[in-house]
């Protein structure tokens, strides 16, 4: 059993950013024994959540910043990204699905999120909102290893 | 990775050709401007070739889709070409899959637009 690990960065609202916690939840992924197509779900979720940080939460601002945490349990990844923005009423955001709403050119990163992840959460707090991303770890090869010991 | 797009014409259609990652940043604007500029020398039959394209996020999804509306709204036509699995599996998910006149073959492709 291994005992839980977390890391966290506080970070710039900077595209940077973004580009780094994707590359960081890939190498993370990567060591959590998921398969390609796993952690490229993973990474490209995380970017999502980024995004929504950086452009929609703190819209760029350069006093405001972006905290990110990787929690590994052994049976989650859990991925935590909060900003200090305005924040959002999720249920308010249009399906991007709708026949309506196909042609939109934006509007499809919380379903992205949510297509990638088990589960998928939002906490509005006293400045900004909260997205916690979790992926379970079974059937990888980090169950394999702790079956063969 | 940045984004890098190169024009070329076959039989009255400009075929692009894409290769890195179309995402928010450079990667979205190298398309946007890269429409934009056909558009404005009249050059509407767009054929994205999509081949060496390595990854899209959602801002890049919503740039093909804008690229999409512009050409149409212009009384163009673009369709995209040599999706890889990844995107093809994005575009099948985000149901924009049957929105895109998607191709395998050039040649095909080129023949499909309205000559």
């Amino acid at each position: 059993m291994t005992a839980p690990q977390r890391v966290s960065y506080r970070m710039e609202s900077t595209l940077e950013s973004v580009n780094k916690a994707e590359e960081m939840a890939d190498q993370i992924a990567a060591r959590a024994g998921m398969d390609e197509d796993t952690r490229r779900g993973v990474s490209m979720a995380v970017r999502e959540a980024m995004i929504n940080a950086v452009l929609h939460g703190n819209a760029y601002d350069p006093v405001k910043r972006v905290n990110l945490s990787f929690e590994q349990t052994g049976e989650e990844l859990i991925v935590t990204i909060s900003d200090e923005g305005k924040g959002f009423v999720p249920e308010e955001v249009p399906d991007p699905l709708a026949p309506e709403n196909l042609l939109k050119q934006s509007g499809r990163g919380i379903f992205l999120m949510r297509a990638f992840m088990d589960e998928v959460r939002f906490r509005q707090l006293d400045l900004g909102t909260e997205i916690t991303l979790i992926k379970r770890l079974q059937g990888t090869d980090l169950d394999h290893q702790e079956a063969s010991t | 990775m940045s984004m890098k797009a190169s024009t070329r014409q076959i039989d009255g259609v400009t075929i692009v050709d894409l290769s890195g990652r179309i995402t928010l940043g450079e990667g979205s604007v190298v398309l946007r401007d890269t429409i934009k500029d056909l558009l404005s020398k009249g050059q509407k039959k767009i054929l994205l070739n999509l081949g060496d394209v390595s990854y899209i996020d959602s801002s890049g999804i919503g740039e093909l889709v804008s690229a999409f509306t512009s050409v149409r709204n212009q009384g163009g036509e673009l369709k995209l070409l040599h999706l890889t699995k990844k995107v093809h599996d994005l575009l099948q998910i985000t149901k924009l899959y049957t929105v895109f006149d998607v191709k395998d073959d050039e040649a095909t492709a080129v023949g499909a637009f309205n000559h």
